[in-house]
């Protein structure tokens, strides 16, 4: 393929399943860097074991992109039986979109991150709870944006938790995920690592009335510093989780400092461009044209 | 701006010109969420967008 600069040009897919400023975004600056990009909706389609690549062109390298974290991870797994290249892979997918994984990985490979307790029975889990001690946080093992996030304050509120949870038909939600409560300010920091680099760094404060810090709660974002101590630890959840194009979340843990509780296997990233002096989505594009030489 | 119809409550709906496949659209009086399924020459085709899952997010 042509070159310009220092990237080949390439045939970047973006697959969706509902378009966000983000998508948009990784799609126009793919145009205007001279790649070739396409996007596909996954919701039309359809892989056979037998069909091959014949019915759709994904291009050298695909961007998943997909909400739906079961949609974009099994298709993860289809596009990869197809030897698509795909970032992230179907491992860092399945390893970042379950948060009990997630804190296995990171701590089996020394990232600090809360302690936390896991435990598969409602008894055990209130047991474990009243050990460690209140406040704790309760959080589901699949999902984002804060949803089911929820700090216990006391026994009651746990029992009534446990009630709650083993009434849900989700199987997952009778697995719990116990974390220590962290101490810290009202803030969170929210890095985009790509590859083996730290692009940018914001902190992201609550809204008023929420504890929660998440941008699609109404977080505020505003410009982190990257220090030396944030990139190792940045870089090293990174590899921990196999590496791409990822959220790594931290917080300032008034005893223990930096602690990583979280890394996004689909970043959303307006909330950081929007006071980042990076370009965001051209060091992604950058990366995925990279990858697919 | 492309006009279309809000399919729940009626409404007339624009819809920038910027606007892609795979967006969605939210009628500002009844909150129904619509997908564009195609939109070019000044047409615009909706479907009911997809309800938030328990998976969805980052």
């Amino acid at each position: 393929m042509a070159k310009t600069g220092e990237n080949k040009l390439s045939d970047i897919c973006i697959v969706y399943d509902r378009v966000r400023w983000e998508e948009k975004e990784l799609y126009e600056k793919a145009i205007k860097l001279g790649h070739k990009s396409k996007m596909i909706d996954a919701k039309t389609l359809a892989i056979s074991t037998h069909n091959g690549t014949a019915y759709y062109d994904f291009g050298n390298i695909v961007l998943q992109r997909c909400v739906s974290h079961y949609r974009g991870l099994y298709l993860t797994a289809c596009l990869e039986f197809l030897d698509s290249k795909v970032i992230n892979t179907y491992s860092t997918a399945e390893i970042c979109g379950n948060k009990l994984l997630t804190s296995l990985y990171l701590s089996k490979n020394k990232i600090p991150t809360p302690r936390t307790h896991f435990a598969f029975g409602p008894e055990v889990a209130g047991d474990i709870a009243d050990k460690l001690g209140y406040p704790v946080v309760l959080k589901p093992i699949v999902g984002s944006w804060g949803r089911m996030v929820v700090p216990v304050k006391d026994k009651d509120v746990m029992e009534s938790m446990i009630e709650m949870r083993e009434e849900m038909p989700n199987p997952l939600s009778k697995i719990y995920y116990i974390q220590d409560y962290v101490n810290r300010p009202p803030r969170d920091i929210r890095t985009i690592v790509v590859g083996d680099r730290i692009v940018t760094a914001i902190y992201r404060y609550s809204a008023e009335g929420e504890w929660r810090t998440n941008i699609a709660r109404g977080g505020k974002a505003e410009l982190c510093p990257i220090t030396k101590e944030l990139e190792d630890i940045c870089i090293g959840a990174s590899k921990a989780v196999g590496e791409g194009i990822l959220g790594v979340d931290l917080m300032e843990d008034e005893k223990e400092g930096l602690v990583v509780h979280e890394v996004n296997n689909t970043v959303e990233f307006k909330g950081a461009a929007s006071v980042s002096e990076k370009d965001i989505a051209a060091e992604i594009i950058n990366y995925a044209a990279k990858m697919a030489e | 701006m492309v006009k279309a119809e809000c399919g729940e409550c009626g409404r007339e709906l624009n819809i920038s010109d910027d606007s892609v496949k795979g967006e969605i659209v939210t009628c500002p009086d009844c909150g129904s969420d619509f997908e564009i399924a195609s939109i070019g020459n000044n047409k615009v085709e909706l479907k009911p967008a997809e309800k938030v899952g328990e998976d969805w997010g980052e």
